[in-house]
């Protein structure tokens, strides 16, 4: 008996959503009564999920796992899931987190629910409430099987410290290269990405042009957040693809997301309604956007984000 | 080359969510049913093949007869054939053992899917199914390349992009990218005649054990009426974030 999570770390270290499985891991654990075990994989401080309840952290430390590869990642997991009698498998939502966790349940004949967002509202039987529709309604679902898989939707549990005195324990996994290997990585290092901002900041046809992005840059760096952008911004070719949120375009779950010059079409409330309060900046007070918001400014993004901006940098000087 | 292009039938993004049965079962009365939005795109990437290099385009989905509109609007962008296995698709792990079945006696070289469907999100499917099949696997495609057997598939990873290298046989879930938005196909009016005689045949579901159930549904709470704030106040904004919401 047991509640595995698998804490991923990235370049060694554990990101946000890492901590948060963790800390979701140890409630169900105590809900189950039994122990928290976590697996990280070449992870350099693997003591560190101590703190958030981990009472056996278990580190695959391979050369041949440097480099992400879905199905061997899967494969350990389920070894450790083995070894360990684990009853619940505990997974993020991140992009590797996303990757493996079918692959898992498959592997374990497991029933799996992902986009969870509450610890289970009963664990006889195990029923846990999920995403749906695209945030637009919840799921009650019942796992049925000896197993369970839980993919966490991102930011929806939060980070609980939480310290405990933890075994550690060295596995090595009989897991090989899949037949999918990784021949180039393009990614900006130092930059906040989408996934794992608190605070986006996006921007939609209402700032005219590519030209004035500067704007939504300059807010984004005053609050430590992520540049985004709708989907027509993306189609004109303003800002990059990989910026664009909404439905089809990248999940957003932040804590905060600015929206400015976004009208709020349906697709793009899809993809970015998991994000706990919403700011919308339009000049047009009849926007889609008002009825989805938290706070709304009427007025031009011209003047309004100016100040706005200025303002933060003395807010940010005094807090 | 073989290719399967697995489709879910769901509700068009604009259609209202309730539930009906004591909020036990979607209320689809007088909702628009549409091919799944992402799966789209992976259609549109098996025409590519199809016309540039040569493939037949088979597309599949698990549901009653009401999901064939999709399946027939699928043969009218293109695809050869059409399956359906009959059964309601319960949950992502039914699905994939129907389909798992399917491709196995059938044996084709590429399964592409889209990344998850916009009804239950699970973004299950396609990683179960390569798993059963025992096939290749690239999440979150958004790029491929395919010369003989060997594969060059982009994946989209949090904070920018990775290449991969396989080989076939493989499964794809994909999204934009694949092809771009203004590459989704529509249907022309000779293709929607010609669908009406290309063949789909209607498979029965193989025994599997259910691994979930859905137990009720819930809409989330009203949202309270959005604050407006002045123009001229950005003071009483950032306070309003800081002393009320508490996110900056």
């Amino acid at each position: 008996m047991s509640v595995l999570v698998f804490a991923e770390a990235s370049e060694g270290k554990f990101k946000k959503a890492a901590l948060e499985v963790v800390s979701y891991g140890k409630k169900i654990a105590e809900q189950l009564g039994t122990e928290l075990v976590a697996l990280t994989i070449n992870a350099s401080n693997a003591s560190e999920l101590a703190s958030y309840g981990a009472q056996k952290i278990i580190k695959v430390t391979q050369d041949n796992q440097e480099s992400f590869d879905a199905k061997c990642t899967a494969t350990t997991i389920k070894e450790v899931a083995l070894k360990e009698a684990a009853d619940v498998v505990i997974i993020d939502s991140s992009s590797n987190g996303l990757y493996v966790a079918p692959i898992v349940a498959a592997q374990l004949n497991a029933g799996y629910a992902s986009n969870v967002i509450d610890v289970p509202s009963s664990t006889q039987p195990f029923t846990v409430k999920r995403k749906a529709f695209s945030n637009k309604a919840f799921n009650h679902t019942e796992i049925s099987t000896a197993v369970k898989v839980i993919g966490l939707a991102k930011n929806s549990f939060g980070i609980v410290e939480n310290s405990t005195t933890a075994t550690e324990e060295d596995f090595t996994s009989t897991a090989t290269a899949s037949g999918v290997s990784s021949t180039a990585l393009n990614k900006a290092s130092g930059q906040v990405t989408i996934a794992d901002a608190d605070v986006v900041v996006s921007g939609g046809r209402g700032l005219k042009g590519p030209e004035n992005w500067g704007l939504i840059e300059d807010l984004a760096e005053v609050l430590g957040a992520a540049t985004a952008c709708s989907k027509p911004v993306s189609d004109l070719g303003w800002r990059p693809h990989a910026e664009h949120v909404g439905q089809t375009g990248k999940p957003v779950a932040s804590n905060l997301y600015i929206a400015i010059g976004i009208s709020g079409a349906i697709q793009h409330l899809a993809g970015i309604n998991a994000s706990k309060v919403k700011v919308v900046i339009n000049t047009d007070p009849e926007a889609p956007f008002f009825k989805a918001a938290d706070y709304g400014i009427v007025g031009d993004a011209f003047e309004v984000v100016p100040q706005l901006i200025e303002k933060l940098k003395v807010f940010k000087a005094n807090n | 080359m073989k290719i399967l292009v697995c489709i879910s039938h769901v509700p068009d993004t604009t259609s209202k969510i309730n539930f009906t049965e004591n909020d036990s079962a979607f209320d689809s009365n007088g909702v628009q049913y549409v091919i799944n939005p992402y799966d789209e795109f992976a259609l549109a990437r098996a025409m590519w093949f199809k016309e540039k290099q040569g493939a037949s385009i088979t597309v599949i989905t698990v549901g009653n007869a009401g999901t064939e509109p999709s399946l027939r609007k699928a043969l009218a962008i293109g695809a050869d054939d059409a399956i359906r296995i009959d059964a309601e698709a319960t949950d992502g792990f039914f699905v994939a053992k129907q389909l798992a079945e399917v491709a196995k006696s059938n044996g084709y070289d590429l399964i592409l899917t889209g990344r998850e469907s916009i009804d239950y999100n699970g973004a299950m499917v396609p990683g179960m199914l390569a798993t059963f099949l025992d096939y290749n696997f690239v999440n979150a495609c958004i790029g491929v390349e395919i010369e003989n057997n060997t594969a060059t598939a982009i994946k989209e990873i949090d904070g920018g992009s990775e290449t991969l290298s396989t080989s076939l046989p493989l499964v794809l879930a994909g999204q934009k990218g694949l092809v771009e938005e203004k590459e989704l196909r529509i249907p022309n009016m000779r293709g929607i005649m010609m669908a009406r005689k290309k063949p789909l045949s209607v498979v029965a579901a193989i025994e599997t054990e259910a691994t979930t159930k859905s137990v009720r549904f819930e809409k989330p709470e009203e949202k309270s009426a959005c604050k407006m704030v002045a123009a001229s106040d950005i003071d009483g904004l950032i306070d309003l974030l800081h002393n009320e919401a508490k996110v900056i």
